[in-house]
């Protein structure tokens, strides 16, 4: 098995992954390219998990699912009040954490 | 140094040892460990129970007894058994649990053959010991240690502690501390088996302590009175002095032992002369101190007498088989160490036969002067304890064990019966509200009367056979033989015997013969108080014939009944006891000893009698000879005041030291402590302004102006990055994890 064509797997996807979060406007967007990131990461684990014949790298891809679960279900509540309170869902709008 | 070899030692064989073992002597633990769940179930459960709790102090102590007895029958027969010859097992089948504990730092031994008689045999002690914890390399274990001596122990105690709780069902019946009382009761026991079963040093000082911590907690039982709860205290504290003492004697011994606390590894050691002589006169006379304070010896013996302000049946546990006599008790566990720290063989005197027999001259001399029955008793116990520390002290091991066991129930009948006196009429202790009892309360008169002549050394009863041995012991009678030949303790021990005949004479004339001076309406008790009673009574009768010496015993035409107590008891032909020689009977010494007594009671007797005829209700003579007589009213004022002992220590001792101290303290708080805060007060001042000057305005003044001036042009640059917009804060976050992530592939 080629451990490399995983990682590059991941690499490609953790890219495709951060550069939808630095550009998209869309909040929704933004929130599946944080799960892009983080599947990339899942795909990293569970590679090196099988690479050392190893399954904690499975049980660790398992915990991030589920965690990423919760983590898009904030989110999209949080899109959901940025829309009713502003008719937009434009991250770019959204500067009130100004201090 | 002199040596430890006995003067009178015959033959010299080396005896292997003999080890026998069972269930009972393995499990004996289990003994102060019921007393000890006993007390915590009266504690949490006695409350809620129909008899508030007795029933389980009861129960457990009736177990704890039976046991005992069981072991001592156990003992009999094993020793009885090696006596005749059986070897028991081999040492090499039986796994003992302490490796030093037995016979194989066996130093060259001279078992001792009296005339006629071959050298004895007894068994080995049974060791059993746990670690209870690790310091670096010292393991602290806790166990049980089995021989003759901790086996009678084992019986008085739980059989006076078992009478004492079915006296003490009826006597403090409906008192408002019932409950802690028996749990009280059952935590006493369980702390003084625990120190008698000690294997070590250790756990003896624990066992100890924690015994002085019941009786504090039961002389105090009745703490809403001030003068209960001074009692308490001083008990307490005067047995921490003693305490100082016992602390800086074990740690001599540990480190002169070559650090170990096993108690009988000490004694091979201090048998072998392993250990330094002056380290072993060190030891002892610090652990005398301790002795003087828990036996009650003179000068700490004050609080002895106090501690009369408890309940009686816990006066009576105290003086017979808990407290007073742990001291007489650690005495022979560390026999060998005061064998040779104190020179005891072949000399004419040494600090432990000269505090016994100062004690119980001195002691006997207060009884005489009491009006209250149970100081009578309590200063009796004083001197009695004098009289086993002297018999320990002259060498004469047994006859002092003896009279611990012989006193142990002659001294709680009397304090029951002094119980049982009280009960009926009102509460009072006071002798002069006492007299013509003995037709009220017969059972009580009697049962009072053996205890009396039991305690006087009256033949047959048991004090005349322990206390015959002790005078015999001192060596000093023509034909006694003994370790040496000590002539002041031995008439300091024949007149105190005549002293003790005096003031028993004198207690029963007050309380039982004459007419009733009080305002009560005296009763006999009820069983539970006349039972144990007559139980001790019958005890105090008999136990004396545990030891008769050999004539007597072949006079009876008994065979092989002599001396039995002393064949069960005292350890011979083993490593960690020295050779003691035995002083012989001696039937002129019985007589004449007998006679004083005898003479001394009569005088007594006669006096009050001629008193009763003159004024039928006094109990002192106003006018008379004796009366008049400045110098024995000087000497009658000196008792009274005991000595003056409790006016030295409140006045002179601490209230000396009060005062000076005080005075002391003033001038060192007004000319040092004011001097220097006034110097340390100047110098702050001038150092204020150098530092005000200087330092403040100048240094920290500039330091916190720039870093103001820092932080505010910092977070000039800073706030452009703060524009609140979500995608450049995660712009600068990915930017600074992709830096950290380089920094971290350059740097691993």
């Amino acid at each position: 098995m080629l451990l490399n064509q995983f990682l590059l797997l991941a690499a490609v996807l953790f890219a495709i992954g951060v550069y939808g979060v630095l550009t998209r406007k869309n909040g929704v967007l933004v929130l599946m390219s944080i799960e892009l990131i983080l599947n990339s990461v899942n795909i990293n684990l569970v590679a090196f998990g099988t690479f050392n014949a190893d399954v904690s790298g499975q049980v660790f891809a398992l915990f991030i699912i589920a965690v990423a679960a919760a983590e898009v279900g904030v989110g999209l509540a949080i899109v959901l009040l940025i829309y009713r309170n502003r008719r937009s869902i434009d991250v770019s709008e959204a500067d009130m954490l100004k201090g | 140094m002199l040596s430890t070899t006995s003067l009178f030692a015959v033959s010299a064989e080396i005896a292997d040892p003999v080890v026998k073992t069972n269930l009972l002597y393995e499990w004996v633990g289990l003994v102060p460990g019921t007393m000890a769940l006993s007390f915590l179930l009266i504690l949490f459960f006695g409350k809620k129970l129909p008899y508030k709790g007795a029933e389980i102090g009861i129960t457990a102590i009736s177990l704890s007894f039976l046991f005992a007895v069981a072991m001592a029958f156990t003992w009999i027969i094993d020793t009885q058994s090696v006596l005749n010859g059986d070897k028991g097992e081999t040492a090499a089948a039986v796994v003992v649990d302490d490796p030093i504990g037995v016979g194989e730092t066996a130093a060259p031994l001279i078992p001792l053959a009296e005339e006629g008689e071959k050298a004895r045999v007894t068994i080995d002690p049974i060791v059993k010991e746990f670690d209870w914890l690790e310091n670096g390399n010292t393991t602290f274990g806790v166990g049980t240690l089995v021989d003759g001596q901790s086996v009678m122990m084992l019986f008085v105690v739980t059989f006076i502690s078992l009478l004492v709780h079915v006296f003490s069902t009826d006597y403090v019946g409906g008192d408002r501390r019932y409950t802690h009382y028996f749990a009280f009761l059952s935590l006493f026991t369980a702390s003084m088996l625990f120190m008698v079963l000690s294997t070590n040093t250790l756990q003896l000082i624990v066992g100890w302590e924690l015994v002085g911590v019941c009786s504090f907690a039961l002389i105090g039982h009745w703490w809403e009175e001030k003068a209960n709860s001074d009692a308490a205290l001083k008990a307490f504290l005067t047995n921490r002095v003693g305490d100082i003492g016992l602390l800086v004697g074990m740690i001599t011994l540990y480190f002169g032992a070559g650090g170990t606390f096993d108690i009988i590894d000490i004694n091979s050691q201090a048998v072998a002369g392993e250990i330094d002589h002056t380290l072993l006169l060190i030891a002892s006379c610090c652990l005398m101190a301790a002795v003087a304070s828990k036996s009650g010896q003179f000068i700490l013996h004050t609080w002895l007498p106090d501690a009369m302000a408890g309940p009686t049946p816990v006066s009576a546990l105290i003086h017979a088989a808990t407290m007073v006599v742990a001291g007489v008790y650690m005495i022979a566990r560390l026999y060998p160490v005061f064998w040779d720290g104190l020179s005891i063989s072949g000399s004419n005197i040494n600090l432990m036969a000269l505090m016994g027999g100062i004690t119980c001259v001195f002691g006997g001399a207060l009884a005489f002067v009491q009006t209250d029955v149970k100081k009578v008793l309590a200063y009796s116990t004083v001197s009695q304890l004098g009289y086993m520390v002297l018999a320990l002290g002259v060498g004469a091991y047994t006859a002092g064990l003896f009279h611990l066991f012989t006193h142990a129930f002659f001294k709680a009948c009397l304090f029951l019966g002094a119980g049982s006196l009280s009960h009926a009429c009102h509460h009072t202790f006071d002798m002069r509200e006492m007299g013509g009892l003995r037709k009220i309360m017969p059972k009580t008169f009697a049962t009072f009367v053996i205890g009396s002549l039991a305690l006087a050394g009256a033949f047959p009863f048991a004090g005349f056979w322990s206390k015959d041995e002790i005078l015999a012991g001192a060596g000093v009678w023509p034909g006694t033989g003994g370790n040496g030949t000590y002539y002041i303790p031995f008439w300091f021990g024949m007149l105190t015997a005549a002293m003790t005949a005096g003031y028993m004479a004198r207690v029963i004339w007050l309380v039982f013969m004459g007419e009733y001076r009080g305002h009560a309406h005296p009763h006999e008790n009820g069983n539970r108080i006349t039972v144990p009673l007559m139980i001790l009574a019958f005890m105090a009768t008999i136990a004396g014939f545990l030891n008769m010496p050999k004539p007597f015993a072949d006079f009876l035409g008994i065979k092989d009944a002599g001396l039995a107590f002393e064949h069960w008891v005292e350890p011979a032909s083993v490593a960690h006891f020295p050779a003691i020689s035995h002083a012989s009977p001696s039937l002129s010494l019985a007589i004449v000893a007998s006679l004083v007594a005898g003479a001394a009671a009569a005088a007594v007797w006669a006096y009050y009698r001629r008193l009763h005829q003159m004024d039928p209700k006094a109990t002192a003579y106003t006018d008379s000879f004796v009366a008049n007589n400045k110098l024995i009213r000087a000497g009658h004022t000196m008792l009274v005041e005991k000595y003056y002992l409790d006016h030295l220590y409140t006045h002179l001792i601490a209230g000396g030291t009060k005062g000076p101290l005080a005075r002391a303290a003033y001038w060192f708080n007004q000319n040092v402590l004011d001097g220097t805060v006034n110097v340390a007060g100047r110098s702050t001042a001038s150092l204020g302004r150098f530092v005000y000057r200087y330092i403040d305005q100048g240094a920290i003044d500039g330091a916190v102006n720039a870093s103001g001036l820092g932080a505010s042009g910092s977070g000039q640059v800073l706030r452009g990055i703060q524009s609140g917009k979500i995608r450049s804060y995660a712009t600068l976050m990915f930017g600074a994890a992709a830096l950290l992530a380089a920094v971290f592939i350059v740097v691993v």
